[in-house]
């Protein structure tokens, strides 16, 4: 067993550099195939039947007409006469047919007959969900420095204390913040191309998770796992929403079960929309209780929201964020609506929760007339994650590329240029991050070709380039000198790619089963090279002896001394083991300039700073690209998109992208990103970035917005009409 | 009434589907159906029921494709050509992710029949790979000017598109210039510094 | 999309021996950035689809005798936008910019984009235009609707965005039909209305008639501009829009028209504010008279008010604008 480790910041040649990612090209002159892109000789086309009502039971469905349209082949009935259908979207029936244009004639053919049922889809009133009888309890936790004694009533101990807390704070802020629902938009929207042929089922399927999707098909068809194969080369957009087959998925292998044709079913957009993925709202009451230096004391909070007709809202354990006090008391309400439900959307909870709590920091400093940054950096000392130093540090190095010091003013003190103001606002995040399971099979053979095989996925995150570079840095060759195979069900099994779990999982078996096999390597070449095989090292195309490079010899005459057999390795890791090569927590912290029109309520963003951690970082041009993406994101759910349901009918109205705002690439402002990285978090190993980027933008904006115009607008996305509407307020 | 009238009697093909129309929608359809690949000319005009043959430039090369009217140029380039850089992603095509060029001009293939391009010169961005990977596509791979990817070929296209008038173009004329593409993943800045090296560089021929 | 015959005339005459005298038998197919999307959505199920493209006389632009520009209705946005004839009219130079999508202005068209269907999101997703609450409760959301002529039953938004600006800079449109004497030259501000049943369209329009050329008159010392009250620098409809026009003499407006745009079922031609603005020279202080008296009338619905404030403001932002005064804003 080989000693896992990476090399050092001087001796890594491909870690640490910025590689471009191996497919751009594929991806940028459009040969990259998604599963969209998969045409299966003699494929119908299938679409879907949404249910246009929010909540209703069906009386009635007819098929027959759609099967009358030319073109139509086959008709699938998901839900019968009688079922009660709980949000808009849901699909009752598919329709598979030669073309787009017969399928969707199809499903227009079809009669539905409903029966209406009460409705309720607004989230964000707590006393209209009690009165409908929507709410539930999602749990709550009382933590007090005092204890209550023996005799006390817990309840009446933590209310009285809370209030003592508070009339004893220097500086108190009450108030009321928000999250919208916003969904995941996959721009490749779920779906999948599915063949069943002999008895076997081949799914192309657009999905993060690979290895753990074939016992989804084979468990609803009665087939074993083993008769299904998953492929995933390209999936456009997951974001959390696409770890399983999803019953649309089982239904187009049905489908080409009893057709005996190859089905592709992709979601129209506006059933993407609906259905597909969403992100739980989040509402909050808090009161607060500072110290004369800001230092946050007491915490009493009540929030909830929806996570759809599960009910779920964002858990209370992450309320408040990152910084919390030592005395606290916080509860939540699940609320249950006519919509879908929620699904994992990039760093679940977190980006709710930063936005709803890390406010109220920014309004303690409006409150006390200070700058926002020194209150922060005073409630450092509330950092649960261990991490206060290392904040402090980005904070510091943030302010600088902000120009925080020469740009702050206080709240709402800015100057004004005609009728825009400016503000900056910043906040904080923390995330998990620790690698998932991941096995790879790496073959090389005799000629020196190198070749992996792992279960793994590319969501756009450039996994297929960091397996190639981590290949490359233990063999001394370059990324393009091997070829990375994933994306199947039948490659050796790596986790589903949520969470940030991939790259510390990829990098890890990777790394493990180039070293094994590097090992075996050396104690071929050792005899030739009169060395030991410790003596050994791979650089630069060639092994050679350390300390004496000129006793060497090249990558493909070591691979020839394999003779016929090719060297084979498995190496696998498993969630939670302890490694060097990869470990779990991370910190960043971010910062907004934006700009208000005060007369129209629009907002422009400025600049925008991101300094990250993520331990040791493979490859800092893709890794980059994701905290270029989770701000882009981040300014998305600040400013524009949010999911709108008509309040009476539970219709989500704005269900295309011609209504569903997002950013535009004139929107975003400037951003700049800094990989934070010094020794201390390098050493640590690989740690994922994917989630924590999107975590803190909404909260630095919403900071942002408040220090320009002096008014806290309480609920994302901060639209015109709301910024105008918490001015009106003020005035 | 009596002008509505003699309007409505002068259109054979009118007649003959208030016909069709009478007997269920459905069997309106099928008879459209069966007359496939039917062009009637109705007063000098060319009506075409059905289907048709069309012929177009793809990429520099004379294609032949039977479409159906409904067809659109997307779903022509995807299924039948198996041209599949173009992507589907909003209905209406809005978002930019099916832009190609049609006769030089950047063009939604989401929102334009098929038939309508008739004897058009179509260019997908497959074309940008050969002979020589075009700039753009370089560009947007040194910068990593894409995530997943699915909203790139639009976008490479758009950028295309957008350079062959503004080989000049200045900062403040690409931020305001590329805002007819969706990205989900966030590649903005991305694709900015991309089209920003190609404008400076002056590698965007 | 459900099948559908298909036509591409040569020539305006052609167009209307193809075209169908009865509602919704026929559609025309001009750029396709509206109508393929409702096809497919079989908002739209038209039997026939005339794609006049292809018809010469229906394309670009040229200079009248009179002094003004003749454009024709299937000119791309952006031959419109890159014009030499089109400089002077910067109301409508500005709006096609606002229609930031390289994509849009090349393949939409300038009498298509008047003919657009209202971006009413009830309309587009199968309630019909003319939606109303079922139970009463006032609770539908309303919010991107109308504050101006909204009693019903419509309360979309007239869609056209350049239409403020046509109907500023005094255009007229021409509008042919299947007889001689159906060919007029129609006041811009006389094309658009407000349908009162389902069988009707937000223009004047029959269903077998055409809309051929837009004409805008010489621009004879007058000053335009349109100010868009938008969210996002792309293409996304704006949440509010006024056009001004106006001529002066000795720092004092003349003769003025302001008409709003996004704020009601036509385009919201504003006597309040032209009566505010003519007699006076144009300051922010006029400008913001003008905007205030633009509102005046105005009606929100349920979730609409901050709209008057938006539309105040891109009345008062016009007038600077027109008068090469800085605006304000971004």
């Amino acid at each position: 067993m080989a000693n896992y480790a990476w090399p050092s910041r001087d001796e890594a040649q491909v870690i640490g550099k910025k590689t471009s990612r191996l497919d751009g090209v594929a991806k940028s002159t459009g040969t990259a195939k998604y599963t969209y892109d998969v045409n299966l000789k003699g494929q119908l086309i299938a679409k879907a039947l949404g249910c246009p009502h929010a909540h209703c039971r069906i009386t009635k469905i007819d098929t027959s007409p759609a099967l009358r349209v030319p073109g139509v082949v086959h008709v699938e009935v998901l839900r019968d006469a009688g079922s009660e259908i709980e949000w808009q979207g849901e699909i009752l029936a598919v329709v598979a047919a030669e073309t787009e244009g017969a399928a969707a004639e199809g499903v227009k053919a079809i009669r539905v007959e409903y029966e209406p049922l009460d409705v309720f889809v607004k989230d964000y009133d707590l006393e209209a969900a009690e009165r409908a009888g929507r709410t539930s309890s999602g749990g709550g936790r009382v933590q007090t420095e005092r204890e209550p004694g023996p005799n006390d009533d817990e309840d009446k101990f933590a209310d009285a204390e809370i209030e003592r807390l508070l009339k004893a704070s220097k500086y108190v802020v009450e108030g009321f913040y928000g999250i919208d629902p916003i969904t995941h938009c996959c721009l490749e929207p779920h779906g999948s191309t599915v063949e069943f042929k002999d008895g076997k089922l081949l799914a192309y399927l657009s999905t993060q998770n690979v290895s753990g999707t074939d016992d989804g098909f084979a468990r609803d068809l009665n087939l074993t796992a083993s008769d299904v194969e998953v492929r995933c080369d390209y999936i456009g957009g997951g974001f959390g929403s696409k770890f399983a087959p999803d019953y649309w998925g089982v239904a187009a292998a049905r489908i080409s079960q009893k057709t005996g044709r190859p089905v592709k079913f992709m979601l129209d957009r506006d059933l993407e929309l609906k259905l597909a993925g969403n992100r739980p709202s989040a509402y909050l009451k808090v009161r607060v209780g500072a110290d004369e230096n800001g230092v946050i004391q007491v915490w009493d909070s009540h929030h909830w929201g929806t996570g759809g007709a599960t009910g779920g809202a964002v858990s209370q354990n992450v309320v408040p964020y990152v910084l919390v006090p030592k005395n606290y008391r916080r509860r939540v309400t699940n609320i249950k609506t006519n919509a879908a439900p929620a699904r994992a959307w990039r760093a679940p909870n977190h980006p709710q929760a930063c936005a709803i709590s890390q406010t109220v920091i920014d309004d303690l400093a409006r409150v006390m007339g200070k700058d926002s940054y020194d209150v922060f950096l005073a409630n450092l000392v509330n950092a649960t994650n261990g991490k206060a130093d290392v904040y402090r540090e980005q904070m510091r190095i943030a302010a600088e590329l902000m120009g925080w010091k020469e740009k702050y003013h206080l709240h709402g003190k800015g100057p004004r240029n005609g009728s825009i103001v400016e503000g900056l606002g910043m906040a904080l995040h923390t995330w998990g991050g620790a690698a998932n399971n991941s096995s790879c099979t790496l073959r090389i053979r005799p000629d020196g070709s190198v070749e992996s095989w792992c279960g793994t996925q590319d969501l756009g995150t450039g996994t297929r380039t960091v397996c190639a570079m981590v290949l490359a840095e233990t063999f001394g060759l370059s990324p393009a000198d091997v070829r990375v195979n994933i994306g199947s069900s039948k490659y050796p099994v790596s986790g589903a790619s949520g969470g940030s779990t991939t790259v510390g999982g990829v990098s890890e078996s990777h790394r493990r089963a180039a070293q094994d096999a590097l090992e075996k390597l050396f104690a071929l070449v050792a005899p030739k090279l009169e060395a030991q095989a410790e003596q050994l090292e791979a650089v630069g195309g060639r092994i050679r002896v350390k300390g004496a490079p000129q006793r060497s010899i090249s990558w493909k005459e070591a691979c020839a001394l394999l003779g016929d057999m090719p060297l084979e390795v498995t190496q696998s890791y498993r969630s939670g083991t302890p490694s060097p090569l990869s470990s779990s927590q991370v910190a960043g912290v971010q910062m907004a300039h934006v700009a208000v029109d005060l007369e129209t309520g629009v907002v422009r963003m400025k600049k925008f700073v991101a300094v990250q951690d993520q331990g040791l970082v493979i490859n800092p041009k893709t890794c980059a690209s994701q905290i270029y993406g989770g701000v882009c994101m981040g300014i998305a759910g600040a400013l524009f998109e949010q999911r709108i349901m008509d309040p009476e009918t539970g219709a989500f109205v704005n269900c295309e992208l011609s209504d569903y705002r997002l950013p535009r690439l004139g929107d975003v402002g400037e951003i700049i990103v800094h990989l934070y990285e010094p020794d201390s978090e390098r050493q640590r190993g690989v740690v994922g970035n994917g989630e924590p980027p999107v975590i803190s933008p909404i909260a630095a904006i919403s900071n942002a917005i408040c220090n320009a115009t002096g008014v806290r607008v309480p609920v994302a996305p901060y639209t015109p009409q709301r910024v105008l509407e918490a001015l009106q307020r003020r005035a | 009434m009596m002008h509505a009238h003699e309007d409505t009697s002068r259109r054979s093909g009118f007649s003959r589907r208030e016909f069709l129309k009478g007997s269920g929608v459905a069997a309106a359809a099928t008879a459209l159906a069966q007359q496939s690949a039917s062009v009637a000319q109705e007063q000098g005009v060319e009506v075409v029921r059905g289907k048709k043959r069309i012929t177009v430039e793809v990429n520099g090369e004379p294609v032949s494709v039977e479409v159906e009217t409904r067809t659109t140029l997307l779903e022509m380039l995807r299924y039948q050509l198996d041209l599949t850089g173009a992507k589907p992603v909003s209905t209406d095509g809005s978002c930019g992710a099916s832009t190609v060029l049609v006769d030089g001009k950047p063009a939604l293939a989401a929102a334009l029949l098929a038939i309508a391009c008739d004897g058009k010169k179509i260019q997908t961005v497959e074309s940008l790979a050969k002979p020589e990977l075009d700039p753009v596509p370089k560009a947007f791979v040194e910068h990593d000017a894409q995530q997943c990817g699915f909203c790139t070929p639009g976008f490479v296209m758009a950028v295309r598109a957008f350079l062959n008038q503004h080989p000049h173009a200045t900062e403040e004329e690409i931020r305001n210039g590329l805002n007819g593409n969706i990205c989900r993943c966030g590649t903005y800045a991305n694709v900015f510094q991309a089209v920003l090296s190609l404008v400076k560089g002056g590698a965007n021929g | 999309m459900k099948l559908f015959e298909y036509a591409a005339p040569r020539t305006e005459a052609e167009v209307l021996q193809v075209l169908s005298p009865e509602f919704g038998k026929t559609e025309i197919l001009a750029g396709g950035t509206d109508l393929i999307g409702l096809m497919k959505k079989m908002i739209v199920t038209p039997d026939r689809v005339v794609n006049i493209m292809n018809v010469p006389t229906l394309q670009g632009i040229e200079p009248t005798d009179e002094g003004g520009v003749r454009i024709g209705a299937a000119t791309t946005l952006d031959v419109v936008r890159t014009s030499p004839y089109m400089k002077p009219y910067s109301a409508v130079l500005q709006v096609i910019a606002g229609i930031n999508s390289l994509q849009l202005q090349a393949q939409g068209t300038i009498g298509g984009e008047l003919c657009r269907r209202p971006q009413c999101w009830f309309f587009r997703n199968g309630e019909g235009l003319f939606w109303s609450s079922r139970h009463g409760t006032g609770e539908r959301d309303d919010r991107y609707h109308a504050i101006f002529d909204n009693e019903g039953p419509a309360r979309f938004v007239s869609p056209s965005r350049i239409a403020p600006a046509l109907i500023a800079l005094g255009a007229r449109l021409r509008v042919i039909g299947p007889r001689a004497e159906d060919e007029q030259w129609v006041p811009a501000s006389a094309f658009f209305q407000k349908p009162k049943h389902e069988q009707q369209k937000e223009t004047i329009l029959r269903p077998d008639q055409l809309l051929t050329h837009i004409e805008l008159p010489p621009v004879d010392g007058w000053l335009s501009a349109t100010y868009e009250v938008r969210q996002s620098v792309g293409p996304d409809a704006p949440l509010a829009a006024a056009a001004c026009a106006f001529r002066h003499s000795g720092g004092i407006v003349r003769e003025a028209r302001i008409v709003l745009g996004q704020v009601a079922p036509t385009p919201w031609y504003s006597h309040e504010a032209v009566a505010a603005l003519v007699g006076m020279p144009v300051t922010v202080e006029t400008a913001e008279i003008a905007g205030q008296a633009a509102v005046q009338r105005a009606r929100p619905l349920n979730n609409n008010a901050y709209k008057v404030q938006l539309a105040k403001v891109a009345v008062k932002r016009a007038i600077l604008l027109a008068a090469g005064m800085n605006p304000g804003g971004f």
